[in-house]
């Protein structure tokens, strides 16, 4: 065991978090939660530039032979500053199902452009009646010659409204709720047939509804089995969570040393609030809290590479559920600390507070992991 | 970061869960299955066979009896008597004063001590707490005297661990109280059994058990060559033995241990025509337990990590306690919940009215309301991370 960063990765992690202390403090992504697209695409292309798009993929579809770990450090330093660029839906997710499903000619045409920070992509799951069963699928594809036709739609997509790619999830074969028969098709944005209704989300990020109303999409844009997309998709999500946990870690961090300064430097009484010990009691169960998150951010990195289907599932779900329990407990004591200052927008914490909660309800939310870790054989096993 | 585990640890795993498996006589094995009470002389019987293997005292140096081994190695070893239900060895000998006077005791007083202490020939308690002075125990009363070559103590310990199987005590006595309350204290040995003036009360627990006494001394001489370290010096000594195998504290093999009795128990109760293990509401409570120990286990990895890299256990560390000994209580009061009506047994009901894996239950759900308490409770805890984390000026 061995949890030390190797000496290319603290450069990385010292070099995004310079990034976000000198160009992108959380003053900038106030500015952009306003605008249009909500993020930089100069800004997009130098991350592109500086590697970190490419940092977790092999060497031979144009990354740097790293492994999940090395986004996850980039996404928490990311998080520290609220850096609006889409890295979880355009790296993390698209790109990751691209890297794994993708033909030689796929990745040449839609996963090379984007780790270089030319486009970018989405994934397009949910949908209205899902929740967070990724086997709900309604949207359909059906086929026409050489073609799928889909006709579906889609809610929350991040960065679907940016996206120069979208990948979506349609139902070729099957039942509304079965598992197989679910493919995974890339489309072009702007296409026929192809409607995109900005969503602002609560967090300030945007994201998209997606209607798709006869798009039609050649065989070559189909990634691998159009049938049998489930588990990679599983997969993906499941890297989603991950990515959930380690951006989430930066805000959380940020969240807690803020609400530690403030206990320091706010004074009632004629002494500062940290002297008071419900207060201190409270800060030391955030640390705590911190801590397990970390912990949990760690494991759930290390195991989104794992071939073991069931290992990966166990333990990224427990690492989900501890953001989004224990995680919870930092932000909202964050907010109670601060007192009356910490609810107005002025002040930042509110922002990581949001951004946080949004994490939450992405990937599956605390009962939803809680349900699939007790449906795993592994809880069955070894009871005596 | 990498998780995997060394084939050569792996196979050091192995050896010692086979070793475990055929050492263990098998009343013991039978309560270890059923998380049953081990009495002391369980205890020390278990203690004997580690002796004569030689694996009694892992942490100890190789020249004074220990195993040799690194931290990887003593964690596993330690897993795996904690997965087996081995007893859990009084700690007080082997794992506090032991190491304490390697490093500071008088070659004399290593002679004297340390291969009774290894053969558990020799039983040790300690005496920190009185009942004046328990999370304030800086302000600790009992007097030692100077009188020639002895001291002379009077005064009263309490939550004395043992102390009614013990044949030596270690304690903290107050020889000066002219200065601050840290300064005038001093570590002393004492022979329990053969020193006139101590008297010995056990306290009956509310697991129905006998854990901790009260101690009494009243003119009770001790050779000052039974003082560890200078006249005043004791705090010192007393924050030395803290800091002695503290990775292990958050108990996570011991409630992984529990998690899967939780389990066994479920398995074995009816509720209409299935058990309690079908009820899907109760697999969720098993789960959020069972996840949130899995995040306190890798709490505990990255502590023992560093340490293995010879780093000083860092603010993280102090979290184990404090997280650990709350999901052990949980799990214990979640096994309360498994058992129904089952919960209203004591470990004097006949087998036809309580089976054997719930004898025990009761007792040790109610003992251990004592792990958020001792070893420092877990709001001293919660001060000692908030100072650490505030740095408060004056603090």
């Amino acid at each position: 065991m061995n949890f030390d960063l190797t000496e290319e990765q603290q450069m990385v992690v010292d070099s995004v978090a310079r990034f976000v202390a000198n160009d992108s403090p959380v003053e900038r992504f106030r500015k952009l939660r306003d605008t249009e697209r909500g993020w930089e695409p100069e800004v997009w292309r130098a991350m592109g530039e500086m590697g970190w798009l490419a940092a977790g993929f092999p060497e031979e579809q144009g990354g740097f032979g790293g492994c999940f770990v090395d986004m996850a450090l980039v996404l928490e330093q990311l998080g520290r500053g609220l850096v609006p660029e889409p890295y979880l839906p355009s790296v993390v997710l698209a790109g990751g199902l691209l890297s794994r499903l993708g033909s030689e000619e796929q990745r040449e045409r839609w996963l090379a452009p984007m780790l270089e920070g030319a486009t970018s992509l989405a994934l397009a799951y949910a949908e209205r009646q899902s929740r967070y069963d990724l086997h709900d699928c309604r949207t359909t594809a059906v086929r026409e010659g050489a073609d799928f036709v889909l006709h579906g739609e889609k809610v929350w997509v991040l960065n679907g409204h940016a996206a120069d790619l979208v990948l979506v999830t349609a139902r070729t074969a099957g039942g509304p709720r079965d598992r197989g028969g679910i493919g995974l098709f890339a489309v072009e944005a702007p296409s026929a047939g192809l409607r995109r209704l900005p969503v602002h989300g609560m967090d300030g990020h945007h994201t998209a509804l997606l209607k798709l109303e006869g798009v039609r999409v050649p065989r070559e844009a189909v990634l691998g089995d159009p049938e049998g997309g489930l588990p990679h998709l599983e997969w993906a999500i499941d890297r989603g969570a991950a990515a959930a946990c380690a951006e989430g870690q930066g805000e959380i961090q940020e969240l807690f040393e803020r609400t530690i300064a403030y206990l320091k430097e706010r004074e009632q009484f004629g002494v500062p609030i940290g002297t008071f010990q419900a207060l201190q009691h409270r800060a030391a169960d955030m640390f705590a809290e911190v801590e397990l998150c970390r912990s949990c951010m760690i494991l759930a990195a290390l195991r989104a590479d794992s071939d073991d289907e069931e290992l990966r599932m166990r333990e990224i779900s427990a690492a989900k559920a501890q953001l989004t329990r224990g995680g919870w407990f930092v932000q909202e004591n964050a907010i109670q600390l601060h007192g009356g200052i910490g609810v107005t927008d002025e002040q930042d914490e509110g922002l990581f507070f949001k951004r946080l909660r949004v994490l939450q309800a992405l990937f599956g939310d605390e009962a939803w992991h809680v349900d699939r870790f007790q449906r795993l054989p592994s809880f069955d096993a070894e009871i005596r | 970061m990498d998780m995997s585990v060394t084939p050569e640890l792996a196979a050091f795993r192995e050896e010692v869960r086979a070793w475990i498996e055929k050492a263990m006589p098998e009343d013991i094995a039978e309560k270890a299955r059923n998380n049953a009470y081990f009495p002391h002389e369980d205890v020390m019987r278990w203690h004997r066979i580690l002796f004569e293997k030689g694996w009694v005292a892992p942490h100890w140096p190789k020249e004074y009896g220990g195993t040799g081994w690194d931290i990887g190695r003593r964690a596993i070893f330690s897993e795996e008597l904690v997965r087996a239900g081995a007893p859990a060895l009084s700690p007080f000998g082997i794992g506090m004063v032991g190491p304490l006077l390697i490093e500071y005791g008088t070659e004399e007083q290593k002679q004297r001590f340390l291969p009774k202490i290894l053969s558990g020939e020799e039983v040790w308690c300690q005496g920190y707490s009185e009942p004046n002075a328990g999370s304030d125990l800086a302000s600790l009363k009992l007097r030692a005297v100077r009188d020639g070559d002895h001291y002379v103590l009077n005064g009263q310990k309490t939550w004395t661990t043992d102390a009614q199987y013990a044949d030596w005590i270690f304690l903290l006595a107050r020889t000066d109280d002219s200065g601050r309350k840290q300064e005038g204290i001093t570590f002393l040995l004492a022979d329990l059994r053969n020193t006139p003036g101590i008297t010995v009360k056990p306290f009956l627990t509310t697991g129905g058990t006998d854990a901790f006494s009260e101690t009494w001394f009243a003119n009770a001489r001790v050779p000052v060559s039974n003082r560890v370290g200078p006249e005043g010096g004791g705090w010192a000594m007393a924050k030395a033995l803290l800091g002695h195998e503290r990775t292990l504290i958050g108990g996570v093999a011991e409630s992984a241990k529990w998690l899967r009795h939780v389990k066994f128990v479920a398995q074995r109760t009816a509720v209409g025509d299935r058990t309690l293990l079908d009820d899907e509401d109760f697999r969720r409570r098993i789960a959020r337990l069972e996840m949130r120990l899995r995040a306190l286990e890798m709490a505990q990895n990255r502590t023992l990590a560093a340490a293995q890299l010879g780093r000083a256990p860092g603010p993280e560390s102090s979290i184990l306690k404090l997280v650990g000994t709350e999901i052990y209580q949980e799990i214990t009061e979640l096994c309360m919940d498994a058992m129904g009506h089952d919960a209203l047994g004591w470990f004097d009901s006949p087998p036809e009215a309580l089976p054997p894996w719930e004898q025990w239950i009761a007792s040790q759900f109610n003992y251990l309301r004592a792990a958020t308490i001792y070893g420092g409770s877990n709001e001293i805890q919660r001060n000692i991370i908030a100072k650490h984390i505030l740095r408060l000026p004056g603090a």
